[in-house]
């Protein structure tokens, strides 16, 4: 197997006294959809900024397609695409100016920018609606148009924050659809999610408690290990056993 | 460079498509030169006024004239006493009346001096004042050309000239103040807003996960600001020439690299406002506050500086439109070149220097 895409040694993450992430250590293998999950405030986002190069580790190590997290974050930044929990795409624009925005400032030149603007138009079905200003299109293809500018530039990585928060089930159903097929081209897909049923789409899922990652495995093995029938009663046992933390509401 | 180029297209889409910004942007500096040049104008022309006319004398209907011939004054009543003044102040809504007493020519033939009376409405102060230094001039003007020449002269005499404004046109006062609010709304507000809009709406978030370093994203989000900011101060410059008749004696290219100044001291307010508020709203709170307000009233714009109560001249110090404002008159009105308005520009360089230096400390700050 060629080197891992994602690596993490004991990355710990705090602000002031209070300790957001404690020693995550997990490997990401290319091609590979890992899942994060994680109740709200357990520190999935902040792992995932520093993953990003967004946010400087306290400590450990971390390198993203090879490079370190800490000191080589230009690089990292080229090789991943990210979307975020927030739908982020600029309202008054429409989804070409935005695409083409993306792909300049990811160094393509205009005739690559055609070209994959050309497949993922395809892809993802946005053809028809490229010149239309975001602002009137319903959030289930402002979501598509998310996902396709975090893989303008065919990234090594793509980082999804919640990307499916707030969407129905069907728009979701056709997200992970999208998310297997450019897993299937070699891209690595690290996404977090609160949708416990999500995690079955997943080839490994982690949960985070506290700051911690509590299991890791593949969503098969954990439920059997768990003796749960669904992902969502994992978490509810795991919830259960640390009852101390008002935090943990799912 | 071109992901920057593509940057500030964006940025130029945003404003282009957004109807308010551009509202503020193109209609708000024409409003405000018409609003000041033509509607607030402390300059008072046909004031109604009374005449109380008691000596029916030559001299006295040969003043009339000549104040009824001023443009400054109409004469709505003509009285004999005025036992009934108060009541046409009131009815007629006069702002003046000039009283002549009985013995006015003869005693403007052989002495004691005459006198008249003026009574004026005070219950607008400012308008009261003006209308009495108009009057007392006009009457002076009378009392010169028509003393015989036998008359002895007063001890001394003085005449004034009126400098740099000899019409006295408050125009030429308010036009710099103008431009400073101006560049001030579109620098600082308008850049505020629109670099907290990409924190609040989480497109900052994705921009910085791209390779494109945050000073290049910050500089494409100016550059729009600053060429419309170059051209609003040509166009406001030009209205006050053209429409308002006011001079440039200076050289107008360094008015133009003056304003330049001043717009870069304003997009680092701009930015440092953005770095400390984290909503849009927040922004334009943050931007009425300390911008307008200090702007309006702090700057010498409308109220003189010189006449602030002393623990409020020195905050009028870090105002930064102070200091536009004093450079631009002095080199619109006095002909000042760079040379003579060094110190205003290095004040506002510097401030520009210590806003930018405490935005990005800020900002590293948050980074990590």
């Amino acid at each position: 197997m060629s080197s891992p895409s994602i690596q993490a040694h004991n990355l710990v993450k705090t602000f002031g006294n209070f300790t957001a992430v404690k020693n995550l250590n997990l490997e990401v293998q290319p091609g590979e959809i890992f899942g994060f999950l994680g109740a709200n405030g357990a520190g999935k986002t902040t792992a995932m900024r520093m993953l990003c190069g967004l946010l400087k580790p306290s400590s450990g190590h971390a390198t993203v397609a090879g490079f370190n997290v800490s000191t080589q974050t230009e690089h990292v930044k080229k090789n991943i695409g990210y979307m975020s929990q927030k739908f982020s795409i600029y309202d008054d624009l429409t989804l070409k100016e935005n695409i083409q925005l993306f792909s300049t400032i990811y160094g393509l030149t205009s005739a690559q920018t055609q070209e994959r603007m050309k497949q993922l138009a395809i892809q993802f079905e946005l053809e028809d609606k490229l010149k239309n200003l975001v602002s009137t299109l319903p959030l289930g293809w402002k979501q598509k148009l998310a996902f396709s500018i975090a893989v303008i530039h065919q990234p090594r990585i793509v980082f999804l924050d919640e990307p499916t928060s707030g969407v129905d089930p069907m728009t979701r159903r056709q997200f992970w659809e999208m998310i297997a097929d450019t897993a299937s081209t070699g891209t690595t897909v690290f996404v977090t999610t609160h949708y416990m049923d999500e995690a079955e789409y997943c080839d490994r899922v982690s949960i985070m408690v506290d700051g911690q990652i509590q299991v890791l495995d593949t969503p098969q093995k954990i439920r059997e290990q768990f003796s749960a029938q669904t992902m969502d009663d994992v978490f509810s046992l795991l919830a259960r056993q640390k009852k101390t933390n008002p935090k943990q509401i799912l | 460079m071109s992901a920057l180029a593509a940057f500030v297209k964006k940025e130029f889409l945003h404003i282009f498509r957004d109807k308010r910004t551009l509202l503020i942007i193109f209609c708000m500096p024409i409003a405000l030169v018409m609003i000041f040049g033509i509607v607030i104008s402390t300059e008072i022309y046909d004031a109604k006024i009374a005449i109380v006319d008691a000596s029916s004398g030559i001299r006295a209907q040969q003043l009339i004239e000549k104040i009824n011939a001023s443009n400054y004054f109409k004469i709505v009543s003509h009285l004999r006493s005025s036992s009934n003044l108060e009541e046409i102040f009131r009815s007629q809504n006069i702002k003046l009346a000039i009283l002549i007493p009985q013995n006015f020519d003869k005693d403007f033939q052989n002495g004691p001096p005459p006198y008249i009376q003026l009574i004026a409405d005070a219950s607008d102060l400012n308008v009261a004042t003006t209308l009495i230094g108009n009057i007392t001039s006009i009457v002076q003007a009378f009392v010169e050309e028509n003393s015989p020449p036998s008359a002895s002269l007063p001890p001394f005499q003085i005449t004034t000239r009126m400098y740099y404004n000899p019409e006295q046109r408050d125009v030429f006062m308010f036009i710099p103040g103008i431009l400073a609010l101006v560049l001030m709304i579109v620098s600082a507000m308008m850049t505020s807003i629109t670099l907290v809009r990409e924190k609040e709406f989480g497109t900052w978030r994705l921009l910085s996960s791209t390779p494109l370093p945050s000073p290049i994203i910050i500089v494409g989000k100016l550059i729009p600001y600053f060429l419309l900011s170059a051209i609003n101060s040509c166009f406001i410059l030009g209205l006050a020439t053209s429409v308002f008749g006011m001079p440039i004696h200076g050289n107008p290219f360094e008015l133009f690299l003056v304003c330049l100044l001043f717009i870069l001291t304003s997009l680092s307010l701009g930015i440092f406002i953005s770095s400390i508020t984290h909503t849009q709203q927040a922004a334009i709170l943050a931007s009425m506050v300390g911008l307008f307000l200090p702007t309006t009233f702090l700057s010498g714009f409308i109220f003189p500086i010189e006449n602030m109560p002393a623990w409020l001249q020195p905050i009028a110090q870090i105002v930064p439109a102070k200091w536009f404002i004093e450079a631009i008159k002095r080199m619109m009105l006095k002909g000042a070149s760079l040379q003579h308005v060094l110190t205003q520009i290095y004040v506002l360089a510097g401030m520009t220097v210590l806003l930018l230096t405490i935005s990005i400390r800020r900002s590293r700050k948050q980074a990590t």
